[in-house]
């Protein structure tokens, strides 16, 4: 039985479609009205409202709760204090990921953590004789995400605390009387927030927000504007851009979070160079006050010598396909050069130029903010260095032709709003 | 002074800076955006180019202007499809802010409370249409279908210069053979198709498919803008095909609306022309073009500055850049008299308004989202033509054709909250009125406007906050488009392509060695379109690179180092048809 989400009161009045999709089997509008691209801009130009409200969501509680999370995160938790946000990964002990969530420090011994699937027996396994416990919240809260340039005088509206809340910050705030937690978070890329309410007070908080955004072009948009948006950020979605490695049948199924294009998060991996820190457990506080990472996590010891000895198989990067051998190949087949935003998630094939295959591409659309057709893909080490020339094998007129791409840095679109 | 898009930030300083600082190698004169497109091609290749504009502000007639405190107005040009996307491209106009946001919908109101509302999905424009009939609906596909293969074998036209019939240049004569294999491989029904466009009445045309007057009036409403032709009028035909020309994001016939509107666009484009190096002037008024021996070197400011380039490029209209700027004297008299012949007759107005609130269109109740796009006021072909009728005989259409836009609902940055600012192209106002002047009729003609708009929308006028009239005397005068057309120079088959702006002068050359055309009076013609900008900066690299310009007398500060790269993005952009 398909279920509802604590805003479907609201969302099911505004979707003018009828098209809905499924997601962790609730019901969340695929588009509100006839035109996803125009509530693709109210994100780029205005701001849009997204029930994220399906996304798992758990709770770590207890004095062991930060050790705990030390030991299974990726990215260490230390870093992340009461009232920021993380976004994380976690993996296997070979090293590769398993899912990608933003684990949120509400309170001393007390996170949340979001995942794109059930992962609570996968948490309860490690929790050993540490005092913390881990419980699904998911169905407690409503999840209103606000996004795009207006995001901030919303917020401040319904909330005036907010407005000094930074990128990736955490607060507690009321919103219509209702006691919420606010992340500076979003899967848009651009400036935005998350209004985590109680999931019997959601429809306050949604009715504040909307009242708030009354007559300055704020809409709710669907999950096609939403794909849109995060594909332009370089966003990663499961099963699409990579696979959980528990769940793969083969290791081509599973990514490294290197080859994920996220070796960022582990530059504090490699030993001190002073020398006066250890490495042991004992000073692991003093060593991540220095910068450096001591956890034992799970798959540390695969991520440093996949680091070490350059071992990843691929990286992701964009593609911006070359707009003048788009067209001319399109004119050639007689074809007006189709410029389509639908985000098309699904794997085409990257060549050399003597068609040899040297990867694929993930996630792929035509981005109206850019005015080229981008995409995500699965490139060799040595062709990661942006301005790199690849193919992108796609269907024209009945027989597949080799578009002439770069390969260029994530995200793709970074407005400076996002994190000012 | 109301504050602008186009910032002032370079004034004319009154200390005469040295010769050698006021020394060029190219000097576009026209801050619009044909001009700064034409500036950054040229710049972008090495040119050490500097723009000069007579207004405090520049972008043209495509500006946007906060005549009202929060309320932002596109005072002339309100709209953009017909931008070329290799000039988005090779400008790099998206790292400086291009943001054409899609307007989703086109609303036909009619005064009785019926309505059409077009928008993104398929099959709701059928239903919509079948409300008004049913043969309609799939007529509609089929006029869609052969239109845009007719659009299909002519865009390319669009984007390279006009072939050069009397022309012995080897170069030219493969151009040429080539544009007539084209031709020759063309469907006989899209070329029938064409010819009859290019050539007739868009009631003609769209009477082959359509039988409901509102969407004939929709259709009808693209084949009068701008021009002094109604529907019924033959060349009419043309004017359809050119606007059905433009594109949003590869639909044909779709329109944007930039960010911050057509000013908000300029805005963009000077910023990519300064990225690569172009000075912009502004309050610089160019008085004359200085020749010497048959060759421009420079040109003369109205307060006695002077400038100098061995590239002197024109981005004002046919009529300034022959008769005004240089003496007609040094020019063939066959070139003066074809210049002189060259029809404007400006029959455009705007008049803007600042509202209070949304528009209430009786049968729709609150609903506000029919305004995502274009509101057509034009709800027959009849009534258009009887708009026409009153231009014919020297007045303003007693119920004029609208082209009104609430650009607010697809960027709210342009109003206050809950406040909205509508644009409303009007036609027909002739620049020669019968026994009267715009001076006198200006108020009238904003009078005659809201009544229209009142009959439509019942209490229109309690929203009206403010409203700005701006006649074809106005554009004339602001812009200095002659006669207020707003293509600079009317579409009509005899002024279009290889005849625009004169036989034998449409390469974006003229007589005067170093002397070269820009505007929207050459090939292709008008709209934000940047073509003719783009196309001439291309004829004046061409003549550069034989040696026939900019040898003598440059500045010397090319920065020859560009000058391949470039040269073969143009190339290579010249070469897709």
């Amino acid at each position: 039985m398909i279920r509802k989400t604590p805003f479907h009161e609201r969302t099911s009045a505004l979707n003018e479609t009828g098209l809905w999709e499924h997601w962790s089997n609730a019901l969340v509008a695929q588009r509100y009205q006839m035109s996803e691209k125009f509530e693709y801009f109210a994100i780029r130009n205005a701001a849009g409202l997204f029930d994220t409200s399906p996304l798992y969501k758990y709770r770590f509680t207890g004095p062991d709760a930060e050790r705990f999370l030390g030991g299974i995160l990726a990215r260490d938790p230390r870093k992340c204090a009461v009232g920021h946000a993380q976004y994380t990964l976690w993996c296997d002990d070979r090293g590769y990921v398993i899912e990608d969530g933003v684990l949120l420090h509400v309170a001393a011994d007390e996170y949340l953590l979001t995942a794109a699937e059930p992962n609570l027996a996968y948490f309860q396994g490690f929790l050993g004789r540490l005092d913390a416990a881990v419980e699904d919240v998911t169905e407690d809260w409503g999840v209103l995400s606000v996004q795009g340039p207006f995001a901030r005088d919303l917020l401040t509206a319904v909330a005036p605390a907010a407005k000094d809340l930074a990128y990736f910050g955490v607060m507690q705030a009321t919103v219509a009387k209702v006691p919420v937690l606010i992340s500076r978070t979003g899967y848009t890329g651009d400036l935005g927030y998350e209004i985590w309410a109680p999931a019997a007070d959601a429809l306050a908080v949604w009715d504040a927000v909307a009242a708030a955004g009354k007559g300055r072009g704020v809409i709710p948009f669907g999950m096609t504007a939403l794909y849109m948006a995060r594909i332009e950020a370089g966003l990663v979605l499961l099963d699409v851009d990579f696979h959980s490695s528990r769940f793969a049948w083969t290791d081509a199924d599973r990514t490294t979070p290197v080859e994920l294009g996220l070796g960022w998060m582990f530059r504090e991996l490699a030993p001190p160079t002073d020398g006066k820190t250890g490495s042991g457990n004992g000073s692991s506080a003093t060593a991540a006050a220095n910068g450096h990472d001591a956890r034992a996590f799970i798959g540390r010891e695969a991520i440093a010598r996949e680091l070490r000895e350059r071992t990843s198989r691929w990286q992701l990067t964009g593609l911006v396909v070359d707009w003048h051998d788009y067209d001319r190949i399109y004119d050639a087949a007689g074809l007006i050069p189709p410029k389509d935003h639908n985000p098309i998630q699904d794997e085409y094939y990257v060549y050399d130029d003597e068609l040899n295959q040297l990867g694929y591409a993930t996630s792929q659309m035509y981005s109206p903010m850019l005015q080229r057709h981008i995409a995500l893909a699965r490139v060799p080490l040595g062709l990661t260095a942006p301005g790199s020339r690849v193919k992108l094998e796609l269907p024209v007129a009945h027989r597949y032709e080799y578009f002439d791409a770069q390969v260029t840095r994530l995200p793709l679109f970074n407005p400076q709003r996002r994190t000012a | 002074m109301a504050k602008t898009n186009g910032a002032k930030s370079n004034g004319t300083r009154r200390t005469p800076p040295t010769r050698e600082a006021r020394t060029y190698d190219a000097i576009v004169i026209g801050g619009g955006h044909n001009g700064l497109t034409n500036a950054a091609y040229l710049s972008k290749a090495g040119l050490r180019t500097l723009v000069l504009e007579r207004r405090p502000i520049f972008g043209g007639a495509a500006i946007t202007e906060e005549l009202r405190p929060g309320f932002w107005f596109t005072t002339f040009s309100y709209a953009l499809s017909l931008l070329r996307p290799d000039i988005i491209h090779e400008l790099e106009l998206v790292k400086h802010g291009f943001m054409p946001i899609l307007m989703p919908s086109t609303f036909c109101p009619r005064e009785d409370g019926d309505y059409m509302l077009l928008g993104q999905d398929h099959g709701e424009n059928h239903k919509e249409i079948e409300r008004q009939s049913k043969h309609d609906a799939d007529a509609y596909d089929a006029f869609n279908h052969d239109i845009t293969k007719v659009l299909q074998a002519i865009k390319p036209l669009m984007d390279q210069a006009p072939p050069d019939f009397w022309s012995d240049d080897p170069e030219e004569l493969i151009r040429l053979a080539a544009l007539a294999a084209r031709f020759r491989n063309l469907d006989r029904k899209v070329l029938h198709d064409a010819i009859r466009l290019l050539t007739g009445s868009a009631a003609n045309f769209l009477d082959d498919y359509f039988e409901s007057d509102l969407l004939k009036g929709y259709m009808a409403s693209s084949a009068i803008i701008g021009t002094k032709v109604g529907p019924y009028s033959e060349g009419s035909g043309l004017v359809l095909l050119y606007h059905l020309l433009g594109e949003h994001d590869g639909e044909f016939g779709a329109w944007a609306f930039h960010k911050q509107g057509n000013g908000g666009f300029t805005k963009v484009l000077a910023r990519a022309a300064e990225s690569f190096g172009v000075e912009i002037k502004l309050e610089a008024a160019v008085d004359h073009v200085i020749t010497t021996g048959g060759r421009a070197t420079g040109v003369a400011l109205a307060n006695g500055d002077e400038y100098h380039a061995p590239i002197v490029v024109s981005a004002v209209d046919p009529r300034r850049t022959f008769l005004e700027l240089v003496d007609p004297r040094e020019l063939p008299t066959e070139l003066v008299e074809q210049i002189q012949r060259f029809r404007f007759q400006g029959t455009s107005a705007k008049v803007n308004f600042a509202l209070d609130g949304y528009p209430r269109f009786p049968t729709l109740g609150d609903r506000t989202d029919q305004y995502r796009g274009f509101t057509n006021i034009g709800p027959s072909m009849e009534y258009l033509e009887r708009a026409f009728d009153d231009a014919k005989y020297g007045w303003y259409s007693k119920r004029p054709y609208l082209d009104c836009a609430l650009q607010s609902t697809v960027d709210p940055d342009m109003a206050p909250p809950g406040k909205a600012v509508m644009s409303c192209f009007v036609q027909y106002a002739p620049y020669e009125l019968r026994e009267s002047d715009w001076d006198t009729e200006k108020q009238n003609l904003g009078d005659t406007v809201q009544a229209t708009l009142e009959s439509f929308f019942p209490g229109f006028g309690s929203l009206v906050l403010q409203r700005e009239i701006r006649t074809p005397l106005d554009i004339e005068r602001t812009v200095g488009l002659s006669e207020g057309n707003i293509f600079a120079g009317e579409f009509l088959a005899p002024q279009m392509w290889f005849m625009r702006p004169a036989l034998g002068w449409a390469n974006y050359r003229t007589p005067i060695a170093g002397y070269y055309q820009c505007g929207s009076g050459t090939h292709p013609g008008g709209c934000v379109m940047g073509a003719p900008g783009k196309l001439a900066a291309e004829a004046v690299l061409k003549d550069r690179d034989r040696g026939k310009v900019g040898g003598n007398g440059a500045a010397g500060t090319s920065r020859g180092g560009t000058r391949a790269a470039v040269g073969g993005a143009l190339a290579s952009t010249s070469s897709r048809g």
